[in-house]
């Protein structure tokens, strides 16, 4: 399976060194690495949801406890969160830092995916969540960190768009 | 049963613990028997209360967490149910107010009025401790006896689809906020 194990490894350093202690996750192919080094470090608390808005919930648990935390999940799981959100997230002004795998857009080979591939940029657009598209390996580390940043002081929800380029490997 | 009655048997319980309850009728009636800043009150997002609760109990092992939530709010995430129950958190008490009824949008019925068995659900879920009360005796027995117990525990408390006149508090929903994680911290550095 050639998902990036080097550049989701990556990703797993950036989050770690933003103080990242609680991650939620629910599986998909180009989460898998994400996922598992997650699993394997016992400094890190990981979720697996059985739907992706659960992680809202988690996120905002955590927050209010202390501590900082990230969301690993599809796109089409991003759009099962929408209603988590809006009136938790936005109403509460929660901070969440959603890496969100952008599965649909260009190069996708699974028709299934390409629909929420068509929209999901223009939903993160309609409503007002800051959103990086995550492609370049060697700017993985700083988005993160400013994604992080951002999240913290604004107290509101910001997605990394975890794109083919940097997950997938062909 | 009524809730109010219930949750008047737990209150003096509720002083040293994290309070997440639901939106509506549990809200307000734990509000109007006197707010305290380690209550939040859930005003929206159904279903998420009980996640946030998880989520509080696994970053702060050693707290004791209470969610107060309802029977509309659990079948919109029931999945949440197996959530907890994978990890089963020990100083998480999960409380279930069921009156098989959407009681703040006009009392449309729930399935748990045609046979939906929430503590059937919540026992195959994988929740190690399930009971399922109706009277308020046995109500505070069982939330007292889960709150000095150390395994995550579903309480299903059967109460009457009757509220408050008005749903809306004076504590505006950003203010319990801040208060709440406040708190929180001021715990911690305790």
């Amino acid at each position: 399976m050639p998902v990036s194990l080097t550049n989701s490894r990556l990703i797993f350093d950036a989050l770690k060194e933003c103080d990242i202690r609680l991650v939620s996750a629910l599986p998909e192919t180009w989460l898998v690495h994400l996922i598992r080094l997650t699993d394997e470090d016992p400094e890190m608390i990981l979720v697996r949801l059985a739907k992706e808005e659960e992680g809202v919930g988690i996120s905002a648990g955590a927050h209010f406890a202390g501590l900082k935390s990230a969301m690993l999940m599809q796109n089409h799981g991003f759009l099962a969160s929408i209603n988590g959100i809006v009136s938790f997230a936005h109403l509460y002004r929660i901070p969440l830092l959603m890496l969100v795998s952008y599965r649909g857009s260009l190069g996708e080979r699974d028709p299934w995916q390409t629909q929420g591939g068509n929209i999901s940029e223009a939903i993160l657009r309609a409503l007002a969540i800051p959103y990086f598209c995550l492609d370049a390996p060697e700017t993985v580390k700083k988005r993160i960190r400013q994604a992080q940043t951002l999240a913290e002081s604004s107290l509101q929800p910001v997605a990394l768009l975890l794109t083919r380029d940097l997950m997938w490997e062909e | 049963m009524l809730r109010i009655d219930c949750l008047r048997s737990v209150y003096s319980e509720l002083e040293n613990c994290l309070v997440v309850t639901i939106m509506g009728a549990v809200a307000a009636e734990l509000h109007s028997l006197g707010h305290r800043p380690n209550f939040f009150y859930l005003q929206h997002a159904m279903g998420l209360a009980s996640s946030t609760g998880l989520g509080l109990a696994l970053c702060l092992p050693e707290q004791r967490v209470i969610v107060f939530d309802g029977d509309g709010s659990v079948l919109m995430n029931l999945g949440g149910l197996s959530t907890m129950a994978r990890y089963r958190p020990k100083k998480l008490v999960h409380i279930v107010f069921d009156n098989e009824s959407l009681l703040s949008v006009g009392g449309f019925p729930t399935a748990t009025s045609t046979g939906t068995d929430l503590e059937g659900i919540a026992r195959a879920s994988g929740i190690p401790r399930v009971a399922t009360v109706r009277s308020v005796e046995n109500f505070k027995a069982a939330v007292t006896d889960a709150m000095h117990g150390n395994e995550l525990t579903t309480i299903i408390a059967k109460v009457e689809a009757k509220g408050p006149a008005a749903y809306v508090t004076d504590l505006s929903l950003l203010e319990n906020r801040f208060q709440f994680r406040r708190h929180i911290q001021s715990l911690k550095r305790s």
